[in-house]
């Protein structure tokens, strides 16, 4: 038994190398200009997914419904941004305040350059993931108290109270009131230039994977071990995990933290997505986006949700696109094609979805699953 | 041993236990028999700390229980097969046992242990990858009492594990629970199954709306006039 494991683990790395390996090609050999929306999904994607398996960690395995992962992305958003933008770009951004009044950027503390970008980048990013993790820390107390879909409605009044928390003017020197953040690094500035700032090797969709690769690949590994076994069982029967010595509220109070800090990454990500961070993005229809998300890919299946995350974002970004733009065949006009008609197909197709996959893609399986099974039934023939 | 002295829960304004008192010895098997509604759930549900008490003791070899946290309780050495076995539906049988084990930390001795709960209940082990909710009623039984085992209690608590299976099957879990005992678990038993379980019983309890009516050993209850009538169904 122990072999096979170890064998799918290699096979599952194996696998995960070569995406990444094909990422970088692909951006070196398309031409990003002529496919904008390609990249696009692909980095937008690479977010979602990273913040749908959050979302699925509270809500699949622990079995928390909980709606306030747009706060907590906002949270991890602004951190980032606060933190790296250059300090002779914060009087342009923050005009209407005469200056921030934070005055230091983390990739110039680490001396500027590649190696500072870098290390300045990724500090930033874990501090956005552990503001949200302390504010989950603290409403964790008396909202955790709540179940089901009393959760769900206390939560999302979380994500709503944050974000009229950051366009308040009072805190403008630091949040820049209710205009946008920008100006700090974003996933393109992981682009290799050469001296006469060329881009020799880009790299900006492969920095996107990788960040958000480790940080799935982490919440696997939580998800598999003793912790991840406690939470299934809270979700299956929390009076039975009680009686086997799971210790209720430190558990759940764990799943939301950690769930959070994951989502403050994404947040961060977002940003650099975006190139710019702004509170009104995080709205209530973000999280069902990524609600949306966990569903189509299967409550309880981390491969379901990163697949169902590049699924989403490229159907609705890319795929779709023709059906905004008017069209005319033959001097014919073709009709409905307008402006926002994208959005009305979207919806119908996801009905469709979720009618023929009432469980998900996935159901509850992961992608190796698939193989395993298939292979096992082969063997028994 | 544990012993439980004078001891008052209520739901509210329901008092559901009236001060009982009892004791359970040392590798002993102590079952604890009355009706609906008798408070036997209650009992066991505010020993393992899931239910607070108004007043009262219980001691756990001399060791206060009472205003202890459960996942404390459980590290003492005492475990619960509840009522209705509540296996975890959406985790394998192999999943259901490690979770058992949740608070030990001594590995090796875990993987032991799983194979000794193979060795008592061999159909576990057959049905090893399955999901829990797929297992007959009888075979999550044995799942839940193979689970309780797993954090190799010194006391091993078993709510109605007879509840809704077929008297084949009930005569399995009674002669594993035996077996269970004679490998030195001390056994605490609430059953419906008058007869079942004062058959294996060294000491009995009966409780009646809250109350402890009558004790003494299996036998003598089985022997009981009154017993035979209120529980055994030999009047009619």
């Amino acid at each position: 038994m122990k072999k096979t494991t170890t064998k799918s683990t290699w096979m599952l790395l194996l696998s995960v190398a070569a995406l990444l390996a094909l990422v970088v090609v692909l951006e070196n050999v398309l031409d990003p200009n002529k496919n904008i929306m390609v990249f696009t999904a692909l980095k937008k994607g690479a977010v979602y997914a990273l913040v749908a398996v959050s979302m699925n960690l509270l809500n699949g395995f622990t079995g928390l419904f909980s709606l306030g992962q747009a706060g907590f992305m906002l949270l991890g958003a602004y951190t980032y941004a606060i933190l790296t933008i250059p300090t002779a770009q914060r009087d342009a951004v923050y005009y209407l305040y005469n200056g921030s009044a934070v005055n230091f950027s983390l990739p110039e503390l680490f001396g500027g350059g590649a190696f500072g970008l870098v290390l300045g980048v990724l500090l930033a990013l874990v501090l956005g993931g552990c503001v949200a993790a302390a504010v989950a820390w603290l409403i964790g107390l008396p909202v955790l108290r709540l179940k089901s879909d009393y959760l769900a409605i206390a939560t999302l009044g979380f994500g709503e109270i944050i974000r009229a928390v950051f366009q308040w003017d009072k805190l403008g020197p630091v949040t820049n009131g209710a205009n946008a953040l920008k100006n700090f690094p974003t996933f393109s500035n992981f682009n290799i230039q050469n001296a006469g700032g060329e881009v020799v090797l880009r790299l900006s969709t492969f920095v996107a994977f990788l960040l958000a690769g480790i940080c799935v690949a982490v919440i696997v590994l939580l998800i598999n071990s003793t912790y991840g076994r406690a939470f299934k069982a809270i979700r299956d029967d929390e009076v039975a995990a009680e009686a086997m010595g799971i210790n209720l509220s430190k558990h759940k109070r764990l799943a939301f933290v950690i769930s959070s800090f994951f989502a403050g990454v994404g947040g961060g990500m977002f940003a650099m997505f975006a190139n710019q961070a702004q509170a009104k993005t995080f709205t209530t229809a973000m999280t069902y986006e990524i609600l949306l998300i966990v569903v189509i890919g299967g409550i309880g299946s981390v491969s379901g949700s990163c697949l169902a995350a590049f699924l989403y974002v490229a159907a609705s970004e890319w795929w779709l696109r023709f059906l905004d733009a008017e069209t005319f065949i033959g001097g014919v006009k073709v009709p409905l094609l307008r402006n926002g008609f994208r959005m009305v197909v979207f919806s119908v197709v996801i009905m469709i979805v979720v009618l023929f996959f009432r469980r998900g893609i996935m159901g509850d399986r992961e992608l190796p699953d698939l193989f395993r099974r298939r292979g096992k039934e082969g063997a028994a023939k | 041993m544990l012993k439980i002295e004078n001891l008052h829960v209520s739901y509210g304004g329901i008092q559901a236990l009236r001060g009982i008192s009892l004791e359970v010895p040392d590798g002993k098997i102590v079952t604890l028999i009355g009706a609906n509604g008798a408070g036997k759930s209650t009992t066991l549900r505010t020993i393992t700390g899931l239910v607070k008490a108004s007043s009262g003791s219980i001691q756990w070899n001399g060791e206060e229980l009472l205003g202890k946290s459960i996942d404390k309780i459980i590290g003492l050495g005492l475990a619960m097969s509840p009522e209705g076995r509540r296996v975890f539906a959406d985790m394998t049988v192999l999943e259901n046992l490690r979770i058992g084990a949740y608070l030990r930390k001594d590995k090796g001795e875990i993987e032991k242990d799983v194979h000794w709960v193979y060795s008592l209940f061999p159909r576990l082990e057959e049905r090893s990858w399955q999901l829990a909710g797929t297992l007959s009623g009888g075979e999550q039984q044995m799942l839940a009492v193979g689970r309780a085992l797993m954090s190799r209690p010194k006391l091993m608590m078993l709510d109605e594990p007879s509840l809704g299976l077929a008297p084949l099957v009930v005569q399995d879990i009674f002669s594993i629970i035996g077996e269970i005992n004679k490998q030195g678990v001390t056994v605490l038993l609430i059953e419906q199954n008058a007869n079942m379980a004062l058959k294996i019983a060294d000491l009995a309890y009966v409780l009646e709306t809250g109350n402890i009516t009558m004790s003494g050993t299996g036998a003598e209850l089985l022997a009981n006039e009154k017993v035979r009538e209120a529980y055994l169904g030999k009047n009619g």
